[in-house]
């Protein structure tokens, strides 16, 4: 499995981290090298008994400058938040202490020092819980042909049997189907895809259309094991996570390690594929969910209530 | 119904739990007629296999009457009414490791494999009674057991044999049979076999039947000695004898052509100091396993020989002598016994009286005296070597 996570290689291409980086660059400058000017020009000087704040303040606003647009990292532009909380209490004492001189400026000074401050907040939260491309592979090999294993495939409508978070694949039409899946807290998530490759006996592909839920694609080849071994079965997902608290629920829905589902997924592909169905056993009676069921329940038959839940 | 339950290290009782059901259509429920204790049983009693559960039904050598059948079970192979042994491992039939009849290392019927999997690099079949690891599947110490993809995992048995004369057939004949079967046993060799307990019997039988010329016993309980003294065969107690000049003394200086460990993860050793080290180890867990028999037998198989391993272990183990093992071209095979590979042909062998299982056999008790079983048998009490409970 591999997890593309926001890099810094992504955040460095981003305007927005970008343009906050060079405006922090451009207020640093002038805080540091006349630090006096600047304060008066803002209205803030009476406040602002000592010229060093104003230069500390520049020192800071180039230390954040210096880490977006070198360094990007979303931490830097949480700096720029703490930094916008910090400039807007001392400009709110200004305002309390004025003596009439420059108000209107200090006001000025509030008024665009909360509009950066809201870029920061909104540039902070979306790049630290930014919709990030969750992409999984896994592979098994499977005692059949490469034409069984696609016949097996093709409708996708058999995935559910085996893959633990779908409840059902229901073909719509040519090419299109409609995904039901489990998400946590007993929440349903569904959305249409659209299959974008279909080359017999070797591969399939899919994506789901716009308006999902979360945006997904797939993808399984086929390819002969060598020396009559049966079929490889590779396949790779594709998920974006939404940002924030859905993605976060999203990412809890695919366990500490997602590899892991799908290759116990996998698992079961191969055991509906050449047994005909997933084993079940006392422990882990509810077959696809076993993996979750830790502790399991005893390997001693279940109850009649147990074994409802179980098979249902 | 009754069942034998692990309820924690040390502790087994018989507790009312419900009747097994059909889980998957090629599922079968049998009414145990007969079901053993095993020296594997008391791997999990002593707590040295990890994924235990508090209730777990224990035991896999069981037999009995098939009294239920899934829809999905071929009626040419089982029917209600069959009298059948079921070996412990649960194959499928189908994979690859079943094409090649190596049926413990199924990869289908373990729906815990991912556990499986971190702690053996892949993972293996599911056993009955057994652990999580292995797939969390009822035993078989219990009156009624549910027996997977039934028309794979269960021997059909007529009834011109006793429950005792086939029991066996479900684990301990076929690998001690195996233990002797990956020997090799060519012309005047002498297999010598660590643990004279009912596996260590039935590897020394076997031995026998496939050819080998002497074979030798070690053990430290006289009365197992004994036992296979009473079947022609040579012993060594551990305890009072040092194994290796012993071995030498008896094969002429060469050493033991073939070698079999019987004994497994719970070895003790002879010299105090060194069971301590392993104990210690095994106690803050740096070590899981105790391999003195493994050790032993290692360093004393003759260059070129074979080391057979049946006796079971877990996880890991320390100073495993690589240096004798490589540059003594020593060849180690091993494995969980493949039983469904070895019942038809060891059914023909007990048929022609070329073995007899019963032979190990010392106590008889219902099901309901199991908890006085596993302490008989673990502590070697009575002369205890094998514990038959009937429901
Ligand atoms: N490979 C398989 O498929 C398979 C199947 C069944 C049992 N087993 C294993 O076989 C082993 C034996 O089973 P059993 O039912 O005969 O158990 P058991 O406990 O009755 O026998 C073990 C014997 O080994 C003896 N022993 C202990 N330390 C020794 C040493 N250092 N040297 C020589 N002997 C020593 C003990 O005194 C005891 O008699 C166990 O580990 C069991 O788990 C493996
Ligand atoms: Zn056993
Ligand atoms: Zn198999």
């Amino acid at each position: 499995m591999k997890r593309n996570s926001r890099s810094t290689v992504t955040l460095a291409h981003d305007p927005l981290v970008r343009g906050l980086g060079w405006a922090s660059l451009a207020l640093g400058v002038p805080q540091v090298v006349s630090p006096y000017g600047f304060t008066r020009a803002l209205g803030t000087a009476p406040a602002l008994r000592n010229r060093w704040t104003g230069a500390a303040i520049g020192v800071r606003e180039l230390t954040a400058a210096a880490g977006l647009l070198g360094r990007p990292h979303p931490a830097w532009l949480w700096t720029r938040v703490g930094g916008d909380a910090m400039d807007l209490a001392l400009l709110a004492r200004a305002l309390m202490n004025r003596d009439g001189r420059g108000s209107a400026r200090t006001m000025a000074a509030t008024a665009a020092t909360s509009a950066i401050a809201a870029a920061d907040v909104y540039a902070a939260v979306t790049r630290t819980f930014r919709s990030s491309p969750l992409e999984l592979t896994s592979t098994v090999t499977v005692g059949k042909s490469p034409d069984e294993a696609y016949e097996f495939w093709q409708r996708l409508d058999r995935l559910p049997e085996f893959m633990t978070h779908l409840d059902e694949v229901r073909a719509t039409g040519p090419g299109t189907s409609h995904w039901t899946a489990t998400a946590p807290f007993g929440r349903t998530v569904e959305w249409d895809a659209e299959t974008t490759e279909d080359v017999p006996g070797q591969r399939i592909a899919w994506r789901s259309l716009k308006g999902a839920d979360i945006d997904n694609s797939g993808e399984v080849r086929f390819l002969p094991a060598p020396g009559g071994r049966g079929t490889e079965v590779h396949v790779r997902l594709r998920y974006d996570l939404p940002a924030g608290a859905l993605g976060k629920a999203a990412a809890r829905w695919f366990g500490e390690e997602p590899h892991q589902q799908l290759d116990d997924d996998l698992r079961r592909l191969k055991q509906v594929m050449e047994t005909g169905e997933v084993i079940r056993s006392e422990g882990a009676p509810g077959g696809k969910r076993a993996r979750s069921e830790f502790p399991q329940h005893p390997a001693r038959p279940l109850s009649e209530e147990e074994l409802k839940e179980a098979l249902s | 119904m009754k069942a034998t339950c692990w309820t924690g290290r040390n502790s087994v009782e018989v507790q009312e739990v419900p009747d097994p059901s059909i889980l998957n259509s090629r599922d079968a429920v049998v009414k145990v007629t007969s079901t053993a204790i095993c020296g594997s049983d008391l791997h999990l009693l002593d707590g040295y296999v990890p994924t235990m559960q508090n209730g777990d039904i224990m035991g896999h050598e069981f037999m009995g009457e098939v009294v239920e059948v899934g829809p999905g079970v071929d009626p040419a192979r089982i029917r209600v009414g069959d009298r059948v042994v079921v070996p412990f491992p649960i194959a499928c039939g189908a994979c690859s490791a079943c094409q090649a009849e190596l049926y413990s290392c199924c990869e289908n019927t373990n729906p815990n494999a991912g556990i499986a999997e971190k702690l053996f690099g892949h993972p293996t079949a599911g056993i009955y009674g057994y652990s999580h690891l292995t797939g969390g599947f009822a035993g078989g110490q219990a009156e009624y057991a549910r027996v997977v993809l039934a028309d794979v995992n269960a021997l059909r048995v007529g009834s011109g044999f006793t429950d005792e004369q086939v029991l066996f057939l479900s684990d301990i004949l076929p690998t001690g049979y195996m233990g002797a079967e990956m020997c090799d046993i060519q012309d005047g060799d002498v297999v010598a076999v660590w643990g004279a307990g009912p596996v260590g019997q039935f590897a020394m039988d076997s031995a026998r039947v496939l050819g080998a010329e002497k074979v030798i016993a070690i053990d430290k309980e006289d009365y197992r000695l004994q036992m296979a003294a009473a079947q022609g065969y040579e012993t060594i107690d551990f305890r009072n004898t040092d194994v290796r000049s012993a071995l030498l003394e008896m094969t002429g200086g060469r050493g033991p052509d073939k070698c079999i460990d019987a004994v497994g993860l719970e070895a003790t050793h002879g010299a105090g100091h060194i069971d301590l080290y392993d104990r210690a180890k095994q106690a803050v867990r740096s070590e899981t396993d105790r391999p003195h028999a493994l050790r032993q037998a290692i360093t004393s198989c003759r260059s070129g020989g074979i080391v057979s391993v049946i006796g079971v272990y877990g996880g890991m183990i320390d100073k495993f002598p690589a240096g004798a093992w490589m540059n003594r071209s020593l060849t180690l095979r091993t494995g969980q016994c493949h039983v469904q590979r070895y019942m038809k042909p060891l059914l023909r062998l007990i048929e022609r009286g070329a073995i007899d299982p019963t032979r190990v056999i010392t106590h008889r008790l219902p099901l309901t005296e199991a908890p006085r079983g596993y302490e008989l048998f673990k502590h070697k009490r009575d002369n205890c070597e094998k514990v038959v409970l009937t429901p």
